[in-house]
């Protein structure tokens, strides 16, 4: 071969080496630019809904309007709206009044209602309150929409302080069907009862297979048939999963429809796969070694996988089963199945309770039409990704923490 | 009877054996991994208080057929064995032997220290605990204390006791790992190449501690090097495609070699 030759196959092989470098570097820029986009676009969006505005009026409680035994149950609705309009002579026509009743929210009077009970001794007295706007003039505050009255509200700004406020209400609140009321409480509580019962299931049974199938179990053709299935399993659609919930649990054994407890069953079905296929991977990567030297000097089996092969893999077994957890707690399709999916306003109790999940919550908001649920529906996007987020670097802390070299 | 048998089957049945009972006794040992014939028809007996190495090339069954002896390959699902081995005349593999009783009075140590990634106390410690030697702390601080000591590592680590096994040299290590084999007081101690991942100066650490061992246990090492062998054994076993060729006194089988093979191979002209 030639010097030149040479030289010129050199060249290419550089060449081609660089231009490899050039496609992996644009597969990720390609992938960071779609991901940022998404998370930008979705904090855009959800960002506003995390604040809501008050404005503050005077209200008289009328002592003869509240049984001092019962304050809970006067009509403080009605006290406001009164003390609403007096704060506005210039609204007289019957028009001009629904256009100002229009401004406030149903609930605007829920926390008025709380510091009475918690003060009983106000009664009597004329108290400065603050009063949630309703989410038409939340929207037009916050630039998103023109629906409301233009000219009644700034009239109505011009004449009491009305101030933007951080809307924890989206986080203490139930469902409601009132946009500036509607909060995720009931999803979240929904999500962490579905999910515990998930993991309580899962971990051990899916613990306790993969422990089984990799230090015990025989090799034969009956355990590959049962591995080929495990891995056949974690790719099954997981609505399928949600059918098989609704004909077993729901129709064979009669357990409550919407309930965290069935969910949490179908789920557990849901990630065994997964935590069967990481803790195997985990158990097989200890070093056979360990095990012998714990047969050697006289370990039982069983001594030798639970003192020294299992909280050798347990890092990567808790890695497997948070992966698991994240996913069940992004699962829709098959909690739609078992019912999971219908509107419950009430915030759940218990694992028997009718209850949704965040992601279904999602699905359901971004179904309806008004502004302030658009908005919503990114909002609760952002708390599951930043729920998720949080599981993965546990995740990934664990990992570091209890990962050995031998 | 037990002689009469080693005298027919071992070509040159050792001189020491002449005045001793043997501890460990192979009779007609098979040894198949599915269908193929590790260890072929292989008897041997083998004394107490003594250095055996077993020698041959690779894969000639010397570490299959030193497994054998504490039941090793029952962990290997498609070993297969027939034949007997018996420990003080007790035939080992009998229904009423149990492994784990087994395997504390047949210590063994691996051929890449494999200490438990846990303090040094703990890697000595797991056996005698296992197997209910101490009553109390200050007894098992004492067995751990006295295996160290006996395994020539005690003034080494005896500050460091809380640190990791695996922090230790590789020298080191394999000498905790014998610790750990002799805290739970066993008779016999099987070596598999035990100095095959050290350097010199650590196999010349552990040659020495195996000719202390000798007085107290009965040791059987398989080993790579005729050196080693010539080194640290009384009696050796040459093993050759899964029979044994020559069993006998290390001196004469280094210096006039029955069987051709054998002579073959200590001069180097295969293996």
């Amino acid at each position: 071969m030639t010097d030149t030759t040479y030289k010129q196959r050199l060249a290419k092989r550089y060449a081609a080496e660089s231009r490899f470098k050039a496609y992996g570097a644009i597969a990720l820029i390609l992938t960071s630019a779609f991901l940022l986009y998404l998370l930008v676009d979705i904090a855009r969006k959800g960002w506003p809904a995390f604040f809501e505005h008050r404005a503050t009026i005077d209200v008289t409680l009328d002592a003869a309007q509240i049984d001092v035994a019962n304050p809970g149950a006067a009509d403080y609705s009605g006290m406001v709206k009164e003390s609403w309009r007096a704060q506005f002579p210039d609204f007289t026509s019957r028009g001009d009044k629904k256009k100002l009743n229009l401004l406030l929210s149903q609930a605007a009077s829920d926390d008025l209602r709380q510091q009475v009970i918690a003060n009983p001794a106000l009664i009597g007295q004329t108290v400065k309150t603050e009063v949630l706007l309703s989410d038409e003039a939340d929207l037009y505050l916050k630039g998103q929409s023109q629906e409301a009255d233009k000219a009644v509200l700034e009239k109505v700004m011009a004449m009491v302080p009305v101030e933007r406020h951080v809307s924890w209400r989206l986080l203490t609140n139930g469902d409601s069907r009132e946009p500036e009321l509607a909060g995720l409480r009931g999803a979240i509580m929904g999500s962490l009862f579905t999910v515990l019962v998930a993991l309580l299931l899962g971990l051990p049974i899916g613990v306790a297979a993969a422990v089984y199938l990799e230090q015990f179990a025989p090799k034969n053709r009956w355990t590959d048939f049962l591995e080929v299935n495990i891995n056949n399993l974690a790719a099954v659609p997981s609505i399928i999963f949600g059918l098989f919930g609704l004909a077993m649990f729901l129709n064979l054994f009669g357990m409550p429809r919407s309930a965290p407890v069935v969910g949490g069953l179908v789920l557990a079905l849901l990630v065994l796969p997964t935590i069967i296929i990481a803790s195997r991977a985990a158990l097989k990567a200890v070093p056979p070694s360990i095990k012998e030297a714990a047969l050697g000097v006289g370990a039982s089996d069983q001594q030798a996988v639970f003192h020294h092969v299992l909280p050798l893999a347990l890092p990567g077994v808790l890695t497997g089963a948070i992966l698991g957890l994240a996913r069940a707690f992004g699962e829709t399709a098959p909690l739609l199945m078992i019912g999971m999916v219908a509107f419950i306003a009430d915030v759940p109790k218990g694992f028997t309770d009718a209850a949704t999940v965040l992601p279904v919550q999602i699905y359901l908001w971004s179904d309806l039409p008004e502004l302030t649920f658009q908005s919503k529906t990114a909002a609760a996007i952002m708390v599951l990704i930043a729920i998720l987020f949080s599981l993965n670097a546990v995740a990934i802390y664990l990992r570091k923490k209890f990962e050995r070299r031998w | 009877m037990d002689k009469q048998v080693s005298a027919l089957i071992t070509p040159s049945a050792p001189r020491i054996m002449a005045e001793r009972q043997p501890r460990i006794a192979a009779r007609n040992v098979n040894i198949y991994y599915d269908e193929k014939r590790a260890i072929n028809n292989l008897s041997i007996d083998i004394p107490d208080k003594a250095v055996s190495a077993f020698i041959g090339p690779s894969g000639c069954g010397k570490s299959t057929f030193l497994r054998a002896v504490n039941r090793m390959n029952d962990t290997i699902p498609s070993c297969r064995m027939t034949g007997e081995v018996r420990l003080d005349g007790k035939n080992i593999y009998d229904r009423d032997v149990d492994v784990v009783e087994l395997r504390s009075h047949v210590g063994m140590v691996f051929q890449k220290p494999n200490p438990f990634p846990k303090s040094i106390y703990e890697n000595v410690a797991y056996g005698p605990r296992i197997h209910g030697l101490a009553k109390d702390k200050a007894a098992l601080d004492e067995i751990v204390e006295n295996a160290l000591k006996k395994a020539g590592l005690f003034e080494e680590v005896k500050d460091r006791m809380t640190h990791s096994g695996t922090s230790l040299s590789g020298g080191q290590q394999q000498r905790l790992c014998i610790a750990r084999a002799i805290a739970v007081n066993p008779e016999v101690i099987l070596m598999d190449e035990p100095c095959s991942a050290l350097d010199p100066i650590a196999t010349a650490r552990i040659e020495e501690l195996i000719d202390e061992l000798r007085q107290n246990f009965c040791i059987i090492i398989v080993t790579h090097s005729m050196q080693q062998a010539a080194r640290v054994s009384q009696l050796t076993a040459f093993f050759h495609l899964g029979t044994l060729v020559e069993y006998g006194d290390t001196d004469e089988m280094f210096t006039s070699p029955q069987d051709k093979r054998t002579q073959d191979y200590i001069t180097g002209r295969f293996g």
